[in-house]
């Protein structure tokens, strides 16, 4: 038995204070630190389902995130128009209730052609507005504007709508939608350069005949 | 003497009446028994305030994105009182951000932030942090269409984050998309985590407050120094030492019961905030707004040029939070008092007109197109007057083409673009043409939508628009050579004349 052990009064370091009976201690000293390292070592096992958990919803390939959705009939959008379709996200899960739904903004160029557009402005997300007669959608949020095509118009993004991959299967126009559309979660939108500043130069989107100024007349000025 | 043996038996046992006793009249520099000093304790009063009202709504509350938005409806409408709670809750909310905001500018203007109390200071920029913290998750709670865009917003500044931005957004979502484990996490941050750390954090604030006392009155002059600051604060708290219960904490108390009250009004008079729309994504007629403490940020997001956006947003905030939490180390020592520290007191001006002008920016939105302007807003009569066929059809195209969204006429219409009111006197008729079919300046260009005709009705009328009758805008390098032509034309005209003068004059 331990010198240390004995009753007080009986041993001889009764007179050492605490730290040094501590330090005198070398056994029970060892076997705490090991203690100490095996809770450690239990608490980095422990940890990891943990963490893993916690990281849940950044595990899997984001390549599979998104599924077909049926937008509904060719026939429910007129060649030349932009319309508003709702769709139930394939990503909505039991507990998501009105959130799981969404919108897309859905223009038939032609008869097979289509440019599908997330609402969410690729600026901070905010629904976007298609007005038909300026042909322009516009962001309420911080008046963000986009052309027809989806192509930045002018305010604060910095490139144009994020666009859905769409497919015509029979008589029915499905796209494919997975993550809520942002800058960085756009893996199931159509490749698209991330700055489309260039897009809202004067040359490529005026396209009306400019009268020449120098032959117009300026009536007022006599 | 029964009241005392009970506590005799207590203290014996608890052994922390007798420490918390002594801790209450410890003596404090009679100079800081004063109305400035009640702030911090405001903000503890209130934060109670909080967990008391968020227990008693949680009884009722649902976290779930099938039922929140009901259960909201539901306490305001249907619970006893529930809007009441949900008023005192949300108003709280406003006034422990406004009360914190207050607290931190009086401890950085009397310099109470320096030696030896610049890690209560760290502490405190932490609890900033934390209540805007609970702020933002707070709106989350009301989960209403201004809490579901406001989500997308959030996700919108993570995925800006490079490399890691898609991963940021699932973890704040839960998920590929905004919906029921996005109100769950945001539930586990509001209701277990932020608290938690706040009351904790709270909690070592106020012992190192007790360790360190209450800073003194600042005196212009009278440095900090590491090496005697302690000897000289104890000298004081000696020499003019009062108990800080009651002598001081007096004041304390009055204000906090009037603070109480007055969320109390507020609750009672202007009631709970929201829930507005259902957040249903697919109703997409809604202008987002964030709660008031957040506006600012919204309206600093409309102005930043979209090359400067990520930058700003991921670097401003680390830069703007080390800053704080640097300060005392970096100014732990000298002078005290703000009539000594003219940088202290033009930053925490600047700082305070940036916020109230983005704040006031943020209320009324100029940079948001208004939706319905064109529909809505009809062209003032008096521009109508003697106009010609062409120029009032002009006047159709404005309100058709939504121009009206972007533009006021008679202080009706957008702001997002300049008022047309006097836009002939601005631009020429070419210069309007351009802007108008090519854009630029931050407007679309409407080139694919308006035909000839309609630019032409277009541009005749706003040709029209000249305030009050203003001199039109004119294109200067045309009229100088109208002029030097009329002149051409006079000086030929006028050579024989001339030359026959001359000759005339030889003979």
């Amino acid at each position: 038995m331990s010198e240390l052990l004995k009753y007080p009064g009986m041993s001889k370091v009764d007179s050492l204070s605490p730290e040094e009976k501590a330090a005198a201690h070398t056994r029970r000293v060892f076997l705490f630190k090991l203690a100490v390292g095996l809770n450690a070592m239990v608490g980095a096992v422990l940890a990891v389902p943990l963490v893993g958990y916690l990281l849940g919803p950044t595990a899997g390939k984001r390549s599979n995130i998104g599924a077909w959705v049926n937008l509904g009939s060719l026939s429910d959008f007129p060649v030349g128009q932009t319309r508003l379709a709702d769709f139930r996200s394939p990503m909505a899960a039991f507990n998501d209730g009105e959130t799981g739904k969404t919108s897309c903004w859905v223009r038939r160029i032609s008869e097979k052609s289509f440019q599908v557009f997330a609402i969410n402005c690729a600026h901070l997300g905010c629904p976007v507005r298609w007005f038909s007669e300026s042909r322009l959608f516009l962001c309420p949020c911080h008046g963000g504007a986009y052309y027809e095509d989806g192509s930045r118009a002018s305010g604060p993004p910095e490139r144009g709508l994020f666009e859905y991959k769409f497919k015509i299967a029979g008589d029915n126009l499905l796209i494919h939608a997975g993550n809520l559309p942002t800058l960085s979660t756009e893996a199931s939108c159509r490749e698209k350069p991330l700055v489309r500043i260039e897009a809202a130069e004067p040359a490529e989107a005026a396209g009306v005949n400019m009268p020449d100024p120098t032959t117009r007349s300026t009536t007022w000025q006599g | 003497m029964a009241g005392l043996k009970i506590y005799k038996w207590l203290e014996h046992r608890l052994g922390f009446i007798q420490p918390l006793k002594q801790a209450a009249e410890h003596p404090t520099p009679s100079n800081n028994a004063s109305w400035w000093y009640v702030f911090g304790s405001a903000a503890t009063v209130l934060l109670m305030l909080q967990v008391v009202t968020g227990i008693l709504l949680a009884l009722v509350y649902s976290p779930s994105a099938n039922e929140a938005w009901t259960s909201l409806n539901f306490l305001n409408r249907n619970v006893a009182l529930g809007w009441y709670l949900r008023a005192l809750h949300g108003w709280g909310s406003d006034f422990m951000i406004a009360i914190v905001l207050i607290h931190l500018v009086q401890v950085f203007l009397f310099g109470s932030f320096k030696f030896p109390r610049e890690l209560t200071w760290m502490v405190g920029v932490v609890l900033l942090l934390l209540t805007l913290g609970m702020a933002f998750t707070g709106q989350v709670m009301r989960f209403d269409q201004d809490a579901y865009w406001g989500l997308g917003i959030g996700a919108s500044i993570a995925s800006r984050v490079p490399f890691i931005g898609a991963d940021l957004v699932h973890l704040l979502l839960g998920g590929p998309i905004i919906g029921g484990a996005t109100l769950s996490r945001f539930f586990t941050l509001h209701v277990f985590v932020i608290p938690g750390m706040l009351l904790a954090g709270v909690a070592v604030h106020v012992l190192m407050v007790l360790k360190h006392g209450v800073s003194d009155w600042p005196m212009p002059g009278r440095l900090v120094r590491k090496s005697t600051y302690e000897r000289e604060y104890h000298e004081l708290a000696q020499r003019t030492g009062l108990p800080f219960v009651p002598d001081a904490a007096w004041k304390d108390a009055v204000f906090a019961a009037a603070i109480l009250f007055s969320v109390m009004a507020c609750a009672f008079f202007f009631g709970p905030f929201g829930p507005s729309g259902q957040p249903d994504p697919t109703i997409i007629q809604t202008a987002p707004h964030p709660d008031f403490a957040f506006l600012w940020i919204y309206a600093v997001l409309a102005f930043l040029p979209p090359s400067m956006e990520t930058p700003v947003l991921l670097v401003a905030p680390v830069l703007a939070i080390t800053g704080m939490l640097l300060l005392p180390l970096l100014a732990g020592e000298g002078e005290r008092h703000w009539a000594r520290r003219p940088v202290a007191v033009l930053s925490v001006s600047v700082i305070a007109v940036t916020l109230g002008i983005f704040t006031r920016l943020g209320t009324y939105t100029p940079w948001s197109p208004v939706m319905d302007a064109w529909s809505g807003d009809a062209v003032p009569v008096n521009y109508m007057h003697n106009r010609t066929p062409l120029e009032r059809e002009g006047a159709m195209v404005l309100q058709d083409k939504q121009c009206r969204d972007c533009h006021s006429l008679d202080g009706e219409g957008g702001m997002r673009g300049p008022a047309l009111d006097a836009v002939a006197s601005r631009m020429t008729e070419d210069q309007i043409v351009r802007q108008v079919l090519q854009g630029g300046g931050n407007m679309p260009a409407y080139g694919n939508a308006l035909n000839p005709a309609e630019t032409k009705a277009l541009v005749s009328f706003l040709m029209t628009l000249r305030g009050n009758d203003l001199q039109p805008a004119m294109d200067a390098s045309r009229e100088l050579l109208r002029q030097s032509r009329m002149e051409q034309a006079a000086g030929t005209a006028d050579l024989p004349t001339d030359a026959a003068a001359k000759s005339g004059q030889r003979k």
